[in-house]
Parts: structure tokens; sequence; C-alpha cells
């Protein structure tokens, strides 16, 4: 397993796990979240290939409300 | 008489024809977008995803904005406001709301973007930006303001730039590329309205030299409708709210009167209003009158 930090929590996740299989996890349709790796955003495109590494630092956000 | 009705009958029909020359208003376009409505309403703070819906709908608007926000830490209901918002008919306006620094402001502006490119939302490229400078009052730091507005504008987005009410600061904004300038009326969320009506009018002025159509939003501070219709007196584009909708005691209603307002404003300012004077004048004619005047013709007593 790899250490990794998901909006602001520590995690341990399989090694190869894809940011994309990270975001089933979550409780809304992956096309309401964007992702952040060490604070550069990965492309709709990349999810499903992009690799966690060990030590990444990931903020997965979605939209609310606000003014 | 006849031919006079015969006249007025005319000059009816004449009107209804022109009335879309007459009645019409150029096309309200930020960043290269037209939208219908000139009132741009946020999506915090309402009790439940209903009433916010409902408000939108009676505010007439066609552009909301949102923020970004860690997924599942802040909807304890599990409802996500994507559920809610009617994605083909409304323009979503991402914000950096809550950013203290240009660096966070740009990372949430990018992470915005890659959401609404996802939803295929022509606001994909839309950011109202907002840099705060300080957690009590809400006024934007006007340096990490500019630093991330060039940086955001350098990576190509359309970036509605909220501002304090300075106008050296938004001849600034707009200098770097700012789509829009939006200066605050007051504090966010503070229902004070417009408190310096001469800063907005200089900045109406400066920003709108030889381009009379940049895009210039009253952006916070609004507390009631006569804000809003206020601001479009005065020659503002657009305003921006949330708060005064979202906390009335009836948020739909408030909708409505701040869509009313917006048009009422807006055509008071494009119909020119009379100058105010000191003494009155007589809307009736002088001639004819069956009374005679307590202080003759000078206005003096006798």
């Amino acid at each position: 397993m790899i250490q990794v930090t998901v909006n602001g929590q520590s995690y341990e996740v399989p090694p190869g796990t894809t940011i994309l299989a990270l975001l089933q996890t979550a409780s809304v349709p992956e096309n309401y979240l964007a992702v952040e790796v060490n604070a550069d955003v990965v492309p709709r495109s990349l999810l499903a290939s992009h690799p966690i590494e060990a030590g990444d630092v990931i903020e997965v956000v979605t939209l609310v409300g606000g003014g | 008489m006849n031919p006079e009705a015969g006249e007025e009958e005319t000059a009816c029909g004449s009107s209804a024809t022109d009335e879309a020359s007459i009645l019409g208003d150029r096309p309200w376009v930020i960043g290269g977008r037209t939208l219908r409505s000139r009132l741009i309403v946020g999506t915090g703070r309402y009790d439940t995803m209903a009433q916010m819906s409902q408000s939108i709908e009676a505010s007439g608007a066609d552009c909301v904005t949102v923020a970004v926000r860690r997924e599942r830490l802040y909807d304890r209901r599990g409802e996500n406001i994507l559920d809610y918002l009617d994605l083909q008919r409304l323009t979503l306006l991402p914000n950096t709301a809550g950013c203290y620094n240009a660096t966070d402001a740009v990372r949430a502006a990018r992470l915005g973007r890659e959401i609404l490119r996802t939803l295929n939302n022509p606001g994909a490229d839309w950011v109202k930006l907002e840099v705060l400078g300080d957690s009590k009052t809400l006024l934007p730091d006007p340096v990490e303001t500019i630093a991330a507005c060039k940086q955001l504008v350098a990576e190509g987005f359309q970036v509605l730039c909220y501002s304090s009410d300075c106008p050296v600061i938004a001849r600034r904004l707009k200098e770097i590329g700012a789509a829009s300038v939006m200066p605050a009326g007051s504090p966010i969320g503070s229902g004070q309205g417009i408190l310096n009506p001469n800063n907005l009018r200089m900045i109406l002025e400066n920003l709108k030299q030889g381009d009379p159509d940049y895009p210039v939003i009253v952006d916070a501070g609004v507390g009631t409708a006569s804000d809003v219709a206020e601001a479009f007196e005065l020659g503002a584009d657009g305003v921006l709210l949330n708060t005064a909708i979202a906390h009335a005691r009836s948020p739909v209603r408030m909708a409505r009167a701040m869509h009313h307002a917006a048009l009422a404003g807006r055509d008071a300012f494009l119909a020119g209003r009379i100058p105010k004077r000191l003494y009155a004048t007589a809307s009736s004619p002088q001639e004819g009158v069956i009374s005679s005047r307590p202080y003759g013709h000078t206005g003096q007593a006798n």
C-alpha cells in the first residue's frame, strides 16, 4: 500500500491505483469532479491512466453554492 | 375631436411598431458571450436546493456563480448543486471565493474550468476572480488580485474581477485584461448597498471612456431592490448578488423584486433622468387657471 493525502486526509491505496478509480469512490458522478495532483490539474482525458504515486497530495473538488 | 382621435390612433399604432427600437437595449456581452439578464446571482446560503432553483428562476438570471470546494465535505445532505441547476439554460460562473492569495485563486479557477469543460457549459473559460485580503471585511487584496488576474488572462480565462470601488485599481484591472471589473458596492453580504456612488461614477467614466460597452458589474453589498436599481441608474452594466436574495425572508419574492429592479434601473438609465432642481416646476399648464395666486407671479408676498 502507498500513502497519499486526499483533501487533507491521509489514505492508503494499492500501488497502481489510478485517479479515476479514486473518483469512483465518491458519491457523485465523476463528471462533477475535478482533480489536482500536487497542485496541477489532471485533465479528464488522463484520469484513467494517471497512476497515484506515494506521497501525492490530491485534491478532489466539485461545485457548491456560492456567491 | 374626431381628427385628433384619428391622429392619436395612428400615433399609438406607429409606436407599437417601433417598440423594439424605442425599448431596445444594446446586447449585454461579457468576454465574448451575450447574456439575456443583467443580473448575475449567487447560489450560496439558501436553506434548500429547491429554494435556490426557484429563486434563480424568479430572478430571471441566465448566469449564476458557483464555488469550487472539496467533494463531500460541505453538503451533509449528499446533494450536488449540479443536479439543481439547468445546465442547458444557465451559464455557470465558477468563482475563487475564499482564496487569500493569487496562487490558490489560480488553482481554484483551473479546477472550476476543468469541471465546466467536462459538463460542456459555456462558462468553462469564465471565472469570477476573488482574492480576499481580510476575513472580517472580505475586502479584496488588490496586489494578489492583480497578480492572479494577469496569470488567468495569460491562460485564456475571461476574468470577471471582483475589486474594491477604488477607481485606480479598477483601471489597472482593465489594463491587464479583465473581461469585466466588478467593484463592490459595500462589503460582501453586508447589505449596505452602494456606499460610495461617486467612486462608482468615476470607475464607470474611466473604464467606459472610448469603450462604452466595457462591462462594469456591481458585485457585493446589495441589500434590497433599490440598491440594484441605483447601480443600474448610475450606469452599471450588471449587478451580481447573492445574500440579499438568499437571506431575505422570502427569497423567491426578493428574487423577483431584484429582477424588476434591474429592469427598472436599466430602463431609467437608458431613458435619462431629469436633472435635480431646487425649485418646483409645474406639470399642469400655467394658462387658464381659474384660481388667482396668493403671492402673484413674482412669488413674493403682496
